[in-house]
């Protein structure tokens, strides 16, 4: 299933925060969003999954999602979002409960994205036991119990310390590998774009328009922490990118 | 003091070799267990030694022994449980009227515009209305008997209640809200299984609020039309201007506040295990 996004604007109480998006999501490939902080990067995120109605333009979805998966859109939240009162096996249940599903298909369902996400250890622990990162594999856990057609995720390392993110992002990797996923990877950080993405989409500062795309060939399991044909990308993205950043930097907020 | 200390002007302290001062002392204050008791007990000290060598008068102030000495009295002719049963039931009655009712409205008021926008100036309107004032009202409603006494705990109890609950609700996480949503849960789901339990710690708290408000309210209830019950105690004492038995139900009172207030501490340790 791809999703297209045509002529998409939005606006905030009358000031523009997204202007003329046009880009397609293509099946079973990542599309990294980079851009300066207040782009409208979190805000395109939440118009794709619906959690917001843009103010003009279309989002459509192109072919039908896969027939066992149990929610279409389903994201991954910076902050892991997890209930503080439920086991880690509990957060996972949360989103099969509502679904009516036989309870050993739940139970097998549970079990295959823990061994997924190697969490098989701590079904039982709270998330307060847990470190920014097992809670992060929770969350990503939830998100592929429930199979999704399109994996939208906000920023998922951005609260983590950096040896946690790069071991965070070798395990996307390797999930990624076993059974490919669609996603959409919103980041401002421009070795994670250039890690996960197949492409690469730049926006301005607000309003936030398309400013440059660009495509890595490189199979992503073969991309490395260090790695020289990414660092020609990291470079020119921070070409693209710099003057937008010191400009964002230098503007005052309204809110 | 600090020049001293530091030495600032001396040429000497490129040769000083001590361990740095520890400037981070106080202001955290932890709970001695002990310490509780330890006043208690100097309290009824004093005051039975007061009261022994004459220096209060048994006009004053009861001694602490004979208000025992009357508690015992009283459990010993079984009079005490003829009087706590009946408060008992009136204030776990009254109590759980206005406190289910309270974190039903408060959820409600919580979850939809119009009902916040209509209810919250009225339950602003009713908080600050001393409740004793309305007895008669209520009597007139329910009859002298147990019914004027269960709605007076029941107000009572139910705005303290619905101010914590709403209160409750709205500092429910968003973005756990926000999850929820996006993974298409139920209306009734997200209430059921991510606001009630987000609201919970704030609804425990107030509930401590509302049920020393219960008590306040069961003496001002017993004092009119009931033949047992801790008030009727006090009342009957009181007007007898037996210090005594007034002080020996006072205390009661006051033990059966802390034994709510143990409850309440338990049910808090056993739902949010959770908590940090």
């Amino acid at each position: 299933m791809n999703i297209k996004i045509n002529n998409l604007n939005h606006f905030y109480d009358g000031s523009k925060v997204l202007s003329n998006i046009n880009l397609e999501i293509m099946d079973g490939q990542i599309l990294s969003i980079i851009g300066p902080s207040g782009c409208g990067k979190s805000t395109l995120l939440r118009l794709i999954g619906g959690l917001e109605e843009p103010s003009s333009g279309e989002i459509i979805q192109i072919g039908s999602p896969p027939l066992d998966s149990l929610n279409m859109m389903t994201y991954i939240f910076q902050d892991f979002a997890l209930l503080p009162w439920r086991t880690v096996e509990e957060n996972i249940s949360l989103v099969l409960e509502d679904h009516s599903l036989p309870s050993e298909v739940k139970r097998s369902v549970i079990n295959d994205v823990l061994d997924r996400t190697k969490l098989k250890d701590f079904s039982y622990a709270l998330p307060k036991q847990l470190s920014g990162g097992m809670k992060q594999r929770v969350a990503i856990a939830r998100a592929l119990a429930v199979n999704p057609a399109v994996l939208l995720m906000d920023e998922p390392l951005s609260a983590l310390d950096s040896q946690t993110r790069e071991l965070l992002l070798e395990d996307f990797v390797s999930l990624w590998c076993r059974k490919p996923f669609t996603a959409v990877y919103i980041t401002h950080n421009l070795s994670e774009a250039v890690r996960l993405g197949h492409k690469i989409i730049v926006l301005s500062r607000r309003p936030g328009k398309i400013i440059e795309t660009i495509d890595i060939e490189k199979p992503i399991a073969d991309r490395r922490l260090i790695d020289k044909d990414l660092d020609e990308y990291q470079k020119n993205l921070w070409n693209i990118m710099h003057d937008e950043a010191r400009a964002a930097d230098a503007e005052l907020l309204n809110v | 003091m600090y020049k001293k200390k530091y030495n600032f002007n001396s040429s000497k302290n490129i040769n000083i070799n001590r361990a740095v001062p520890f400037i981070g002392k106080g202001f955290r204050p932890k709970t001695k267990r002990w310490m509780g008791y330890f006043v208690f007990f100097i309290i009824i000290a004093v005051l039975e030694l007061a009261t022994r060598s004459g220096l209060i008068t048994s006009l004053t102030l009861p001694r602490p022994s004979d208000v025992l000495a009357t508690m015992i009295e009283l459990f010993e002719s079984g009079l005490l449980f003829k009087h706590l049963v009946p408060s008992t039931i009136r204030l776990i009655v009254g109590a759980f009227i206005g406190i289910s009712v309270g974190i039903t409205i408060g959820t409600l008021i919580g979850l939809f515009s119009y009902i916040r926008s209509g209810l919250v100036p009225v339950i602003a309107a009713i908080f600050p209305i001393p409740k004793i004032a309305l007895l008669p009202l209520f009597v007139i409603w329910f009859g002298i008997g147990e019914g004027s006494k269960y709605a007076l705990i029941a107000l009572g109890s139910f705005t303290p209640t619905v101010v914590a609950t709403y209160g409750a609700v709205d500092n429910v996480d968003r973005t756990l809200i926000r999850m929820g949503q996006s993974f298409g849960l139920s209306w009734i789901s997200i209430v059921y299984k991510i606001v009630l339990p987000g609201a919970m710690p704030g609804i425990l708290s107030g509930l401590r609020i509302s049920l020393a408000i219960a008590i306040i309210l069961l003496v001002a209830a017993e004092m009119l039309g009931a033949e047992y019950g801790i008030g009727a105690y006090i009342l009957e004492a009181g007007s007898l201007y037996d210090l005594e038995r007034l002080f020996a139900g006072v205390t009661i009172l006051s033990v059966l506040g802390i034994t709510v207030n143990v409850l309440v501490t338990i049910l808090e340790k056993k739902i949010l295990k959770w908590r940090v």
